[in-house]
């Protein structure tokens, strides 16, 4: 089911050309995984670029493989996994090498966050140790006593009080929070060109979330360093990213800069992540406007669009062909969907394209609100509205993949306001 | 650590007492120890009555306790029925006894372990299978059958193949006894003649144990294998096997550990089955004669010692334990 | 919620306005978690056919000696000591009493003691577990400190003494080896009542105003199944072995009756000349103890199924 696609590119020229200002490079990725019920095709067909110092976004639910995506770059998937397609690390094959070569990759070339800091650190060794380590097996000649210097070091850089202290603790001493900034410096720690961040702050309380984007942020200027950012809550992309890559079912459907994506979505899917947003500038109530359904079974897809079953804008010609990913304005724009030339034409709002049918919304005020289209949730730029009092960014926790707060970016003000830091309890533990 | 060594030990003794009062309870409720002299018709009652008040069976119960208990600490464990000390018999066949047990259990663990990362590593190919297999198998085995098919086969079957191909006189593998009495022969031969003893014994305890823990060490490998912070060490660059090694066996091994550690502590009885199968003359032959003539001082001063062993073995355990998971250090 | 009854199709909205396409309906029947247990128990090959082998052994053991023309412990000077035979598919033994007779009495004994000890021993282990783990506080204190005293005691040797003295039959046994065997279960079902007490469906009885006992019958327990029964088996297999070692030793089951232990014990001395009265009875305990075992870690898998063939 591998659809071949274009890939989207700042540069106009063919894409199939290596591009050798490129520091990572993965071309139609697959990934299916052996089961006893059959084959999941976990990955179907991605493709992108990233270029030195890049941030890109890769956004979806549970279940649309990307995390897979990542681990596959990797080389972690377990060795079941059967996986084609190309990764291009500065132009060398990643996919096929052996461990032992691409041991010498992993830390060093490309390094990862994780999702859980809980479970990430080893709990028998200490922090300091688990630090030296990472450096000392990329830098054998550097000693024991310098590898441990590097290690407080960086944890001073990640912002860690009293590292030269707590650098001797165990893992179990220090808060979720703490120790995703120790796993952050174990992935600068060799100065990578890539870091990959699997939903860094998906396991953290909210009010750490913002700590933790300022670490990774902070990484980033250490190390000068690409990153792949895969998260499914759009408010962290937004302040981060300057592509965005949507995945669904497997494969991207929607590739474009973070304005494009915010501002001119032209795949229902992205559209209804982002009307699924509650926006907090609005002052009136606000019903959300879901996607009904679920995701597609990976075991046994049918033909055509694997959007189609909860696509408002479904026609038949949705499940016979899996429309593939088209220009829709400009090469750095692309969209996987039969009717993105339409969704370019209007200005569409999520409420008008999820409501259309109106058979969710049972509040009959809703209905009338959503007809009118006037209780805001443009996407748009706002009109008339004094974007001076840029909200705050708060968080709704809920449910992974639904309604988690985002803060758009507001072309007049500044998208990344931040919350107070967390406060500081060095003996504090989970 | 200190703190929690300290606290540990002072548990232990109550621990220690209520075991004594517990033991001493089942053993005076276990039987008769004039039993055998009552049915037996030559002997006269003034002689019961004399062997009565010898064992204090005359006197009530707390007292009789608290006899037997001053003279414990002191380290009179008083005598056999037949006269005999019964500390000096208790420490002699300790050596028989400990020697058997603590060969079996590291063959058994060295085996174990690799045994156990092997199937867990391989999991559900061929290998793991005959590994879980013959866990299983040796599980569900009863050691005395299992002895007992050793000796026909891997003793006199293979003695007696050796000598129609060899013609020697010689037995490599014995199947009765410790070592063979009246030795004489030089340094080496009394170590050949040791270990042509031991082979059948300890291979029987060890396949046994190895079996328990293989299994054991394989689920502690699995769960482990599928960690979070095994995949961020192979995530560093770690290569395979150092992540396997570094970061898996050492995480794996702490449950494993302990087991082993509380093993250790029923060495006393560890070899009950084994030492009559093969006739050695340790502690867990002591126990069953014991039992059977209802020497009540020698299974009481038996009991006490493994009930000292025991709670000394989980006491390691436990401080091992903490050493090696520094979670658990806090208490 | 998922009902106990039958399956139910569970399909996703879909808009009205919409083109007949292929299906693409994502069915999902919903099942009782009983079902689920036995779908996934049934799964297991192995398991199955453990359960199987087991059960005809039990059949077996208890009610074989109905059908079968010779009986136990009646010689027959005329067949003394023969191998097996047409007429003695087990052989017959010193005073000519027929082999397979000999096993399934024994076999009967075993399968008795081993069946009542797994009874008590995991209604015990249960029993204090469940208490000492919901309630907690100083009754958990006093029971555990019980248990640990227990476990300092060594289990054969205790076995042994106590064995020697309880001459109640076969009953006294198995009494026995359950008093000495329940102990770390019930430390194992303490363990999980602790972990499941902190549910929130527990708080939420309790604010409903359930009282203590209705919590533990009708809350703690079922969740704790999976882990009693597989205690329960598990327990079962070690009983057999250690019938079989007391009796080998000479303190489980005596003269006139017999066991799979005593009858491996009486042929000791004739491993080579007279190797079916060996071997038979420990191929038996074998199989026995084997096929629970399987079907333990069966239930095991079934009950609590945390390790997937392919990791995501």
């Amino acid at each position: 089911m591998a659809v071949r696609d274009m890939v989207g590119d700042l540069d106009a020229g063919s894409a199939r050309q290596p591009d050798s200002t490129a520091v990572l490079e993965v071309e139609d990725l697959t990934v299916g995984f052996p089961t006893d019920d059959g084959l999941v095709h976990a990955v179907r067909g991605v493709s992108y670029r990233l270029r030195p110092g890049e941030v890109l976004g890769i956004v979806g639910e549970s279940g649309s493989g990307k995390s897979v995506t990542s681990l596959a770059v990797l080389g972690l998937l377990p060795k079941t996994a059967r996986i084609t397609g190309s990764v291009r690390f500065r132009g060398v094959e990643l996919l096929g090498l052996r461990d032992k070569e691409m041991s010498r990759v992993r830390g060093k070339g490309i390094s990862m966050i994780f999702q859980d800091p809980m479970t990430s650190l080893n709990p028998v060794y200490r922090i300091g140790h688990q630090l030296a380590e990472t450096v000392q097996i990329h830098n054998p000649s550097v000693s024991g006593k310098a590898a441990w210097a590097r290690a407080v070091e960086l944890l001073e850089l990640v912002g860690i009080p009293n590292a030269r202290d707590r650098a001797s603790n165990y893992p179990h001493e220090f808060s979720g929070g703490m120790r995703q900034r120790v796993v952050i410096a174990i992935a600068m720690a060799n100065q990578p060109d890539v870091i990959i961040a699997d939903e860094p702050t998906t396991a953290l309380d909210v009010t750490v979330q913002a700590q933790i984007l300022e670490t990774i942020k902070t990484a980033q200027h250490e190390t000068e360093a690409a990153i792949v950012l895969i998260t499914h809550d759009l408010g962290v992309v937004a302040g981060m990213a300057d592509r965005v890559l949507v995945m669904y079912a497997g494969r991207p459907v929607e590739i474009g800069s973070v304005d494009d994506i915010y501002y001119r979505p032209r795949m229902p899917y992205t559209i209804g992540l982002l009307g699924s947003l509650p926006r907090l500038e609005i002052g009136e109530r606000q019903r959300l406007t879901p996607i009904h359904g679920s995701p597609p079974s990976l075991l046994n897809l049918p033909p055509g669009c694997p959007f189609s079953p909860r696509c408002p804008m479904r026609e038949p010609i949705c499940d016979e062909a899996e429309p593939p990913l088209i220009e829709v304005d400009g090469v750095a724009h692309v969209s996987a969907c039969h009717f993105a030339k339409d969704l370019a034409a209007k200005d569409v709002r999520a409420e008008e394209v999820f409501a259309v049918t109106g058979t969710e919304l049972e509040d009959p005020a809703a209905q009338e609100l959503a007809r009118l289209g006037t209780s805001g949730g443009s996407l748009g730029p706002p009109q008339g509205e004094d974007s001076a009092d840029a909200p705050v960014e708060t968080s709704v926790s809920g449910p992974a993949g639904t309604a988690q707060v985002g803060r758009l970016p507001n072309p007049v003000g500044d998208p990344a306001a931040e919350v107070t830091t967390e406060p500081t309890d060095p003996g504090s533990t989970r | 650590m200190l703190v929690f060594i300290v606290r540990r030990l002072l548990i232990s003794i109550p621990v220690l007492i209520a075991s004594s009062v517990l033991v001493f309870l089942m053993v005076s409720a276990s039987g008769d120890p004039l039993a055998p002299l009552r049915a037996n018709p030559n002997v006269s009652q003034s002689a019961i009555d004399a062997r009565r008040h010898s064992l204090n069976l005359d006197k009530p119960l707390p007292q009789r306790f608290a006899i037997w208990g001053a003279n414990l600490v002191q380290g009179d464990f008083g005598d056999d029925l037949n006269g005999r000390d019964v500390r000096q018999q208790l420490f002699a066949r300790l050596g028989v006894t400990v020697r058997l047990v603590l060969v079996s259990q590291i063959l058994a663990l060295v085996l174990a372990v690799a045994a156990g990362v092997l199937a867990a590593v391989r999991q559900y190919t061929f290998s793991d299978y005959v590994v879980t297999f013959t866990g299983f198998l040796f599980i569900s085995t009863p050691l005395f059958w299992f002895a007992g098919v050793l000796k026909e086969w891997a003793a006199i079957r293979l003695n007696n193949g050796l000598d129609s191909l060899f013609h020697t006189e010689r037995r490599y593998i014995y199947t009765v006894g410790d070592k063979t009495p009246d030795f004489e022969g030089s340094f080496w031969g009394r170590i050949s003649d040791y270990a042509g003893h031991m082979v059948l014994p300890t291979l029987a305890i060890a396949a046994v144990t190895y079996a328990a823990w293989s299994r054991f060490q394989r689920a502690s490998m699995l769960e482990v294998l599928s960690s979070d912070y095994m995949r961020l060490a192979r995530a560093k660059g770690l290569p395979w096997r150092r992540v396997l090694i570094r970061h898996g066996l050492r995480t794996a091994l702490i449950p494993l550990t302990t087991v082993v550690a509380i093993n250790v502590g029923l060495i006393i009885g560890g070899a009950v089955i084994t030492e009559r199968v093969f006739n050695w003359h340790g502690l867990g032959d002591l126990i069953v004669t014991a039992a059977n003539n209802r020497d009540v001082n020698v299974m009481l001063g038996w009991l006490m010692l493994s009930a000292v062993a025991i709670i000394v073995a989980n006491l390691v355990a436990d401080i091992l334990y903490a050493y090696l998971d520094p979670r658990i250090r806090r208490t | 919620m998922v009902t106990a009854s039958d399956e139910r199709l569970v399909t996703p909205e879909r808009p009205t306005q919409m083109g007949t396409g292929p299906e693409r309906e994502f069915t999902v029947k919903a099942r009782t978690q009983t079902q689920l247990v036995l779908r996934r128990f049934f799964a297991h090959k192995l398991a199955v056919g453990s359960l199987v082998v087991f059960v005809v052994l039990l059949v077996l053991s208890l009610l074989g000696q109905r059908f079968w023309k010779y009986k136990y412990g009646v010689p027959d000077t005329n067949s003394l000591s023969q191998p097996p035979s047409g007429e003695h598919p087990l052989g017959t033994g010193d005073l000519g009493e027929d082999g397979l007779a000999q096993l399934l009495r024994g076999a009967q004994r075993s399968m008795q003691i081993s069946l009542l000890v797994m009874v008590m021993q995991t209604a015990t282990a249960t029993l204090v577990g469940a208490v000492a783990g919901y309630f907690r506080g100083w009754v958990d204190a006093v029971l555990m400190r019980l248990v640990d005293l227990l476990l300092t005691l060594p289990g054969l040797a205790l076995l042994i003494v106590l064995a020697s003295r309880i001459q109640a039959g076969w009953i006294g046994v198995a009494f026995v080896i359950a008093f000495l065997g329940w102990a770390p279960d019930s430390r194992v079902v303490r363990g999980v009542f602790l972990s499941l007490r902190e549910k929130e469906y527990v708080e939420a009885a309790r604010a409903l105003g359930a009282r203590d006992r209705r919590i533990i019958v009708r809350h703690l327990l079922p969740n704790s199944l999976g882990v009693i029964i597989v205690n329960a088996t598990l327990a079962l297999a070690t009983a057999i072995l250690a019938e079989a070692a007391l009796s080998y030793l000479g303190f489980g089951v005596q003269a006139p009756e017999t066991s799979l232990g005593k009858l491996i014990s009486d042929a000791q001395g004739a491993v080579d000349t007279r190797p079916w009265l060996f071997y038979f009875p420990g191929v038996v305990i074998i199989l026995i103890a084997l096929t629970v075992n399987f079907i333990g870690d069966g239930l095991r898998d079934a009950f609590d199924p945390t390790q997937t063939r392919v990791r995501a």
